[in-house]
């Protein structure tokens, strides 16, 4: 059973490549019961969003 | 995308000549790039040509331009990818040596997690509700750029390359000469810290309510 900083570990890492089948399958298990992850998992692909959302969009930004 | 600001030149004048007379806001975008272009490139001549030769391509058709921010996007664009062949070209940039030093010398986690691996009781990440909203707001932006300027040195390198540049993680391996291993500590790290600032200071604290 992994634990919560492995999971983080493997959330971070499905941002970069494809989990293996297991991996995808004890990620799931461990985000069923664990609110903690739960949420850290969707924060980490919201980081990626508003990279991409800050590197587009500097329009949007406000000037310095 | 508008602008969301309207300044006193901008309404004034014709917006083709009124970004190439502003000294002030290209005084202010050149830093900005030469600020980008040095963290990436860790050479500091290199940097400095990558910003030339953008700002120049850009200023050529700033007459197409419809205000600043449009200018400020385009240039951006063009140094990432200006930034994005350099990287591949020069292999290597950086000491990789000093790479695994930082990396060695990173933070373990022991503040976030019990020795059993498990959240401490205040480091568990909270709900941040629908963060999307807080794109569309400018003061989340001054925000988020304080929150990447807080990661370290190598950690926001490599973090940007990724995710600002979009090179793929194989170029990253290449061009920063570490491993996958190091690469995936180094971009786990970097989220990990990216998104304790980001709750402490926009998502929980509530300062944009």
């Amino acid at each position: 059973m992994m634990n919560c900083h492995q999971t983080t570990k493997l959330i971070s890492e499905s941002q970069d490549r494809a989990l293996s089948l297991p991996g995808k399958m004890s990620l799931k298990m461990h985000l069923m019961m664990c609110a903690g992850c739960k949420n850290f998992s969707l924060q980490v692909p919201f980081l990626s969003k508003a990279m991409k959302a800050y590197a587009a969009g500097f329009d949007e930004k406000p000037k310095e | 995308m508008t602008e969301l600001t309207v300044d006193s030149a901008t309404s004034r004048v014709s917006p083709d000549t009124s970004v190439l007379s502003d000294t002030a806001f290209l005084t202010d975008l050149r830093r900005q790039m030469v600020k980008f272009a040095n963290q990436q490139l860790s050479n500091s001549h290199a940097a400095e040509d990558a910003v030339q030769e953008a700002l120049v391509g850009a200023l050529k058709n700033a007459a197409s331009f419809a205000g600043r921010a449009a200018l400020k996007t385009w240039v951006f664009a063009i140094l990432r990818n200006k930034i994005a062949d350099v990287l591949r070209q020069k292999l290597r940039t950086v000491d990789a040596s000093s790479l695994l030093r930082e990396d060695e010398e990173g933070e373990n986690f022991s503040e976030l997690f019990d020795p059993k691996g498990h959240w401490q009781k205040d480091e568990r990440p909270a709900i941040w509700g629908n963060p999307q909203d807080a794109l569309r707001q400018n003061q989340f932006w001054k925000v988020f750029e304080m929150c990447l300027e807080g990661l370290p040195g190598n950690q926001a390198r490599v973090f940007m390359m990724k995710e600002f540049i979009e090179l793929d993680t194989d170029e990253i391996c290449a061009t920063v000469g570490i491993t996958t291993t190091n690469l995936n500590v180094m971009l786990h790290r970097s989220r990990m810290r990216l998104r304790e600032c980001l709750e402490i200071r926009w998502f929980v604290k509530g300062e944009h309510a």
